[in-house]
């Protein structure tokens, strides 16, 4: 019916398949037919390498971490600013877009000047024994940094839509705060909160820019798994390069089922409790 | 809603809980989002007006300014055609596979940009697919504009499709299926139903696809063999002039950016606070 009323499907459809293929799908063909070229036993030999050991565990655990305080620090945030009133606040509201609208080669180079042993951070933080740039800590700092918006800005929309009176009901019959919002609200921002997660997660185990320049980039101690791919790249290793892609790319889909999983799981949790 | 917070009374103990909630927040946010931007500036400016106008004004900048714009006016409207084309198939018909197509539009999001521009050397690079009979035909796309351009466009591909297809999906196709009836011509219906209709979100789109397409760095640094002055954008230049300890110049160089940032974070702010009805609901833009 509609079909025969509106047109341009045919072209746009055309176009937009055409424009993906050139775009995205050969250019990952390309990957998995190079990464194919080192072969089954070159593969493991490739990931089984102490050092890219390192870096994977590096960037697998270090994004994963750094989710999880961006769910943390994500909540509050998002929370204070929905339902709070204070002055300034919707300048701290667009502030909170900042990691996306900022360069990360510019959000590197600020990180690392400020947690610098003799930056403004970084000075204080060595007085009490944290050593933040050129460490593990660092590529973590950097991490929270770039995957703050995404949980602020996915939950919200649902903060604003949350039913006041089921809070309220919780506490007239007699539930204290953190019960309500431990039994009550949490469960219902649950699904919400891992898609946040996810998208952090996501963001962060891809992290390139903002996290060389802070990491120092110590072989076996604080080097990432991308970095690896641009110094294979840098030695013409091509296949290597991309055997690492295919294997970082397995590594972020498979982590991002598991929150898929979850989210399930807590869909349900989030219906019984409502 | 504050009305309600209103009538209900609140005790001061949780007047205390609500101020200390938000004075936490506030001081994460000004440590962790507000010194990194204050940081730039600063270091920019560290020796004074005049090295910092000097930074800026050596020719390697300006060659890199000139790059950068060469790349977003190139990549930006692609993706802007893309994502119309894109969005008016999605939510006007009905076909099989569409979830598949969503999910491909937002897959560069999920991509190490490191990935995306490996990509194109394996396609493009001397050991490449077509690597070959480009140097045999010798035209250069790897460490040259052409793969800074085809990075950027990998990865600032979903931006506009994805304002547009909520946005679309929600509006619904009335208007423009009575301008069909009405009689008007295809392209008709497109500049006078939907592009209005779309104009706003649009802009919020393109918006945020520039701002990323002229401060991306990992997928074009990839591609772009840090030529100096041929294929360095200003994120390679401000990496260069920072790995050579010229901070001054890297910070100089940087502060450009940050503008940007702050332009592109005060028009977007404008944006949904003036039009936010026709800019809809959004998820948060990826990478």
């Amino acid at each position: 019916m509609r079909r025969r009323i509106l047109p341009g499907f045919g072209i746009s459809l055309g176009y937009a398949l055409a424009y993906l293929g050139l775009i995205v799908l050969l250019p990952l063909a390309a990957l998995a037919w190079k990464a194919s070229g080192i072969g089954f036993e070159g593969l493991l030999r490739l990931l089984s390498a102490p050092r890219t050991l390192a870096a994977l565990r590096l960037s697998l655990g270090g994004a994963l971490l750094a989710a999880l305080i961006n769910a943390v620090i994500g909540l509050l945030v998002g929370w204070v600013l929905v339902r709070y009133r204070f002055p300034g606040r919707r300048l701290f509201d667009a502030l909170v877009d900042l990691p996306f609208a900022l360069p990360t080669a510019v959000a590197g180079i600020a990180l690392t000047n400020l947690y610098a042993p003799n930056g403004w951070l970084g000075a204080w933080l060595e007085k009490i024994g944290i050593k933040v740039a050129y460490t593990p800590l660092g590529v973590f700092v950097a991490m929270v940094f770039v995957g703050f918006p995404f949980v602020v800005r996915t939950l919200q929309p649902v903060l604003t839509a949350l039913e006041r009176d089921v809070e309220e009901a919780a506490e007239s019959l007699g539930a204290r705060r953190w019960q309500t919002f431990f039994r009550v609200i949490l469960p219902m921002l649950a699904p919400t909160l891992l898609t946040g997660f996810a998208l952090a997660l996501a963001r962060a185990v891809g992290e390139y820019g903002s996290v060389i320049f802070i990491a120092g980039n110590i072989p076996m101690h604080s080097e990432i798994a991308p970095l690896l791919i641009v110094q294979k790249l840098e030695q013409f290793d091509y296949a290597g390069a991309a055997a690492l892609g295919v294997a970082m790319l397995l590594l972020s889909f498979l982590l991002l089922v598991s929150v898929a999983l979850l989210q399930r799981w807590s869909n349900r949790w989030a219906e019984r409790t409502s | 809603m504050s009305a309600r917070m209103a009538s209900r009374p609140i005790g001061w103990p949780r007047r205390v809980v609500h101020v200390g909630l938000i004075l936490v927040a506030l001081i994460f946010l000004v440590l962790f989002l507000l010194l990194p931007l204050a940081t730039v500036f600063v270091e920019a400016f560290r020796e004074g007006i005049a090295p910092y106008v000097a930074a800026i004004r050596q020719p390697e900048a300006l060659s890199a300014i000139r790059l950068t714009l060469i790349v977003a006016v190139i990549a930006v409207p692609l993706n802007v055609v893309f994502g119309i084309a894109a969005a008016w198939a999605m939510t006007r018909f009905e076909f099989r596979g569409k979830a598949l197509l969503g999910a491909l539009i937002d897959l560069p999001f999920s991509v190490s940009p490191v990935i995306s521009g490996l990509v194109y050397v394996l396609l493009f690079g001397a050991q490449g697919w077509f690597g070959p009979w480009l140097e045999a035909h010798d035209i250069k796309i790897i460490f040259a504009v052409p793969g800074l351009v085809l990075a950027t466009i990998f990865i600032t591909l979903p931006f506009v499709a994805r304002e547009l297809i909520p946005l679309m999906q929600s509006q619904g196709s009335e208007e423009e299926e009575a301008a069909r009836v009405l009689g008007a011509s295809g392209w008709q219906m497109f500049f006078r139903v939907t592009l209005p209709n779309i104009r706003w979100a649009l802009l919020y789109g393109v918006l945020l696809c520039n701002a990323r397409a002229m401060g991306e760095f990992g997928a074009v640094s990839v591609v772009s063999g840090h030529i100096r002055g041929l294929t360095t954008t200003i994120p390679l230049e401000v990496e260069m002039r920072y790995n050579e300890y010229d901070y001054v110049g890297a910070f100089a160089v940087a502060s450009l950016l940050a503008l940007l940032a702050l332009v592109t974070l005060a028009v977007k702010t404008l944006l949904e606070w003036r039009y936010g009805d026709e800019i809809a609901a959004h998820a948060p833009g990826g990478h």
